[in-house]
Parts: structure tokens; C-alpha cells; sequence
């Protein structure tokens, strides 16, 4: 086969859905740092989101079916450990998205600016931690509803 | 010094495997679900941190071994864990004072180890402050809640850090490994973060209306795998008995 050229892997790539939350891409989480051709083969650099998170080798696996999917046979995924996974990576798509998804998107102050739902801006956390590594759980207290805040790290 | 820097990633591997199981033996049974749900969360960074310790301290060895093997094929006598984290749960307060002592120490040292002269340990390190700075968020925020709550919350910390405190020394305890490890430029001598530690273990036991013992007595022989105590075999019994029963079982 010819060799797909890289922005259309990286477009290929970005249709692939985060297994927890499949609202967003792989690529809008901006794990997948590298894609390149050495030679035949098409290696593909995945950094983790969290050390733990046990959605990793199920994104492995997804994007390795989704490349061969597209005909691509010969593909080496790197784990990449360095620079360690931000939240500042994540896409403006990907932001819009979660948002649309009653997730809040992460905030450099360290919590959500308002309820992804109604809109308002007074909120409360309920806990640090929520129903995956990367989540918060938060309260509006306007109209009441618990939401998920995609902690900022 | 590949043995030395075997014995230090052991160490780190040790620890957060060990804490990660302690504190997952809290899913499904914490007092409330949030903290049911941030224990496990924290129990599952732990080991994911753990998978890239021992993973690299397999590969340092160069005898075969795996990460998993590491974890779950050797005795008590071969573990490089600090005392305080093989302690058993016992209720919510003793949990999270020890989460809190070791946060803290956990946080001082990833932050030191982003500038070793080993890649692969500062980059490991920097992966794991992050995750780290967020448990000692937590852990130091329930303390000051607990330590500052009612007669009987304040009571039961106060009974925490007063059983655990004769623990805390062995984190800042240095040995011939640390002393390869510092010359090395590998990992600082853990005394020198005693003061700072001590400076944030200070203003949340102030913040937590609770004393610290004046005893600086403290218990030692985990990391070294000297003497480790009796719990640990138990606690290894559980979390390797799969492994034990059906040598090479995956899924």
C-alpha cells in the first residue's frame, strides 16, 4: 500500500474515542504525542493521562484496531512517559465537548467556572476525586445537579 | 551501584504498592462514598506508579523478572517498604494520618528525584509528583477536618498520630544504599528533606488542633527488609495468593 501521508493519520486518529468519556478523541486528550513513518513501519507515541488509569490499554488496543482498520499493518506504539501527560493539552474541541457532555473542563484555578449544565457559577465540590482518575465531583447549587470536573493537573 | 540503584527502586516500588494495597482494602467500605471513591482513586495511582518502579527495577536487575513478578512472587523478607505502610488500616483516622505522613514525605522526594541523574527516575518522578501532590491536597485537608471536628474525630487522630509517630523516622533514616544513591547524584539523602517535612507536618497539626509525641524514637528494619512486621505476611498472603495458586495466570 502507499504510505498515507501524517495529517491523515493524525485525522484517522482523532476519530478514535476515549473509552471512558467518547465524547472527546484521543487526539482532543492530547495523548498521542508523535506519529511518524520509519520506513514500512508507523510508530505512534501514547503518553498516559494517569500512572493508574486503566483506560490505557484499552486506548492502546483502539488505536492500533483503528490503524489497521485503515490498512495499516506494520505499527509500533512507544509508551511516552516525558513530558508527563497535562490537562493543558486537552483541545478546544475537546473542551467544548466535555462541556456539552455535563463534564466542566479543567481550569487553571483548580475548579470549574460555572455548572455545565445551567450555566450558573456557584458551585461546590463535593469530592477531590470521582468515577475515573481524572475526574472531580462537583455540585451547582443553583439548580442543584451533580456534576463531573475534569481535574486540572 | 546497579545493585544499589536495584535496592532504591525497590524502595519506591515497595511503597506505593504496598500503601496502594492497603488502602484499596477500603472500596466498598469507606465511611462515605466519596471517600470510598478517593481511597481507591489514590490506591490506583499508587499502583500505576508501582508498575513503573518495579518495572524499571526488573529491568535494572536483568535477571528475567517483570514488574508483576516483583510484586507478586517475592516473600516478605525480599520487600523494601517502609514500616508505617504494611501497618493495618484500623479505622478512617489511622488511614489518613499515615497517607498524610507519607504524602507529604512522598511529595518532598518526587520533587527532589525530578532532578536525578538517572533519566529514567526523574522522568518516572515527574509522572508521579503530580498524582502525589494531589493526595497530599487531600490527606492534609482530612486531618485539619478530622483533627478539628468533634470530640470523637479529634480523639481518634490524636490516638492516630500518637501509634504512628514512632514510624515517621524510618522515612528519613539513611543507609549505605542512600548514600550510593546521593553520591550518584541519584536520589537526595532522605534527612535532608526531614526539615521541611517537618515544617508542613507542624501547620497542619497546628491547623488540626493535634500534638505531636516529643519521642523521636523510631521503628526501622522495612526498607532495609531487615525486620518487617507481622502484617506484612498477611497482607502479602491476600494480594499474592492468585499468583501463588495459579503460577502464570493472566487475563
Amino acid at each position: 500500500m502507499t504510505r498515507p501521508d501524517i495529517p491523515t493519520i493524525w485525522r484517522w486518529l482523532d476519530q478514535v474515542p476515549d473509552p471512558e468519556i467518547p465524547v472527546i478523541s484521543v487526539v482532543d486528550l492530547g495523548i498521542v504525542r508523535d506519529v511518524a513513518w520509519n520506513g514500512d513501519v508507523l510508530e505512534v507515541a501514547l503518553t498516559p493521562t494517569y500512572s493508574g488509569c486503566p483506560a490505557t490499554s484499552i486506548i492502546n488496543l483502539d488505536v492500533e484496531t483503528a490503524l489497521r482498520a485503515r490498512g495499516i499493518d506494520k505499527i509500533t506504539l512507544k509508551r511516552q512517559l516525558s513530558p508527563p501527560w497535562t490537562t493543558d493539552w486537552l483541545s478546544d474541541k475537546g473542551r467544548a465537548r466535555l462541556t456539552d457532555y455535563g463534564i466542566a473542563p479543567p481550569q487553571p484555578a483548580g475548579g470549574p467556572t460555572a455548572c455545565p449544565h445551567c450555566g450558573d457559577a456557584d458551585v461546590e465540590r463535593i469530592s477531590q476525586f470521582g468515577s475515573t482518575p481524572c475526574k472531580a465531583h462537583w455540585r451547582c447549587k443553583t439548580c442543584l445537579e451533580p456534576f463531573d470536573y475534569f481535574k486540572c493537573i | 551501584m546497579s545493585d544499589g540503584l536495584f535496592q532504591f527502586l525497590l524502595r519506591m516500588g515497595d511503597n506505593t504498592l504496598v500503601l496502594g494495597h492497603r488502602i484499596s482494602e477500603w472500596c466498598g467500605q469507606a465511611p462515605g462514598l466519596e471517600e470510598d471513591i478517593a481511597l481507591a482513586n489514590t490506591a490506583l495511582d499508587l499502583i500505576g506508579q508501582t508498575q513503573m518502579w518495579l518495572g524499571y527495577a526488573a529491568e535494572v536487575e536483568g535477571a528475567g523478572r517483570t514488574a508483576d513478578d516483583l510484586a507478586f512472587l517475592r516473600d516478605v523478607w525480599d520487600f523494601r517498604n517502609l514500616l508505617m505502610l504494611e501497618r493495618p488500616n484500623l479505622d478512617f483516622g489511622h488511614t489518613i494520618t499515615r497517607q498524610f505522613f507519607f504524602d507529604a514525605f512522598h511529595v518532598l522526594l518526587l520533587t527532589r528525584l525530578q532532578a536525578s541523574s538517572d533519566a529514567r527516575v526523574a522522568e518516572i518522578a515527574a509522572k508521579s509528583v503530580k498524582e502525589a501532590a494531589y493526595h497530599l491536597e487531600r490527606s492534609a485537608d482530612l486531618v485539619i477536618a478530622l483533627g478539628d471536628g468533634t470530640d470523637e474525630s479529634h480523639q481518634r487522630m490524636q490516638s492516630a498520630v500518637d501509634l504512628l509517630w514512632p514510624f515517621a523516622g524510618e522515612m528519613f533514616a539513611a543507609d549505605d544504599v542512600d548514600n550510593a544513591m546521593a553520591a550518584a547524584g541519584i536520589a537526595p539523602d532522605p534527612a535532608s528533606l526531614r526539615a521541611e517535612w517537618q515544617r508542613k507536618v507542624d501547620q497542619v497539626m497546628a491547623d488540626a488542633t493535634l500534638t505531636l509525641p516529643e519521642s523521636q524514637f523510631a521503628h526501622q528494619g522495612g526498607k532495609t527488609g531487615r525486620q518487617h512486621t507481622e502484617h506484612l505476611g498477611h497482607m502479602l498472603a491476600q494480594m499474592q495468593w492468585l499468583q501463588r495458586a495459579y503460577p502464570g495466570a493472566t487475563w
